[in-house]
């Protein structure tokens, strides 16, 4: 799973007829200090997420193991929102 | 199947219903050297592994199989934690990796 901040919305009506009534986001994967990484990448939603929050994104097949998503066209759900980080890094 | 050090942990409230009590570690992947190779990645904890241990773990679907029969939506999961691991260096010597296991110098107490 990755770290990623929740930046936008996407609306799309004409869809795959597996993705109705899922809700889609704009992510920005972050690192665990909350810096950002990489490029966008649009997920489904499963925890009702909000703008500006830390989630947890899994992807991939496993993408598909997030509840309701059972059979979805999908690489990337958001699966959780992170309360809190700790990174205790002493090499 | 991937070395990594694990390097810290995150705490989610509101998550899958399916990831509930399995730990989340963040992983910090590391080359044989021991030095820090690519992102950080968010991992599941199926071993007890602990904040500062070199692990190793697994990506993609099998993430979910140590949890069997649950499913929880798992793309990388700690199935275990290293010990030691040696490699076989340019003038065929074995070198322990990790610093603490290294033997100590053997001139050392002449």
């Amino acid at each position: 799973m990755i770290l990623a901040r929740i930046v936008g919305t996407v609306v799309a009506t004409r869809k795959d007829d597996r993705l109705v009534s899922n809700k889609l986001m704009i992510a920005r994967p972050v690192d665990p200090h909350g810096k950002v990484e990489g490029s966008y990448l649009v997920a489904v939603d499963t925890v009702d997420a909000g703008f500006g929050e830390t989630v947890l994104i899994v992807s991939g097949s496993s993408a598909r193991m997030a509840s309701g998503l059972k059979d979805c066209p999908v690489d990337a759900a958001i699966v959780g929102i992170v309360d809190t980080i700790q990174v205790r890094d002493g090499k | 199947m991937q070395l990594a050090r694990v390097i810290g942990d995150v705490v989610a409230t509101i998550k899958d219903a399916n990831l509930t009590g399995i730990r989340l570690l963040i992983l910090q992947p590391i080359a044989a050297s021991g030095d820090d190779a690519g992102r950080t990645v968010v991992a599941l904890d199926s071993v007890g592994a602990g904040v500062g241990e070199n692990v190793f773990f697994v990506r993609g679907r099998e993430a979910a199989f140590p949890f069997y029969p649950g499913e929880p939506p798992a793309d990388a999961t700690v199935i275990g934690i290293v010990d030691r691991w040696d490699m076989e260096t340019q003038n065929s010597e074995q070198r322990t990796m990790n610093p603490e296991l290294r033997p100590q110098n053997p001139e050392a107490g002449r």
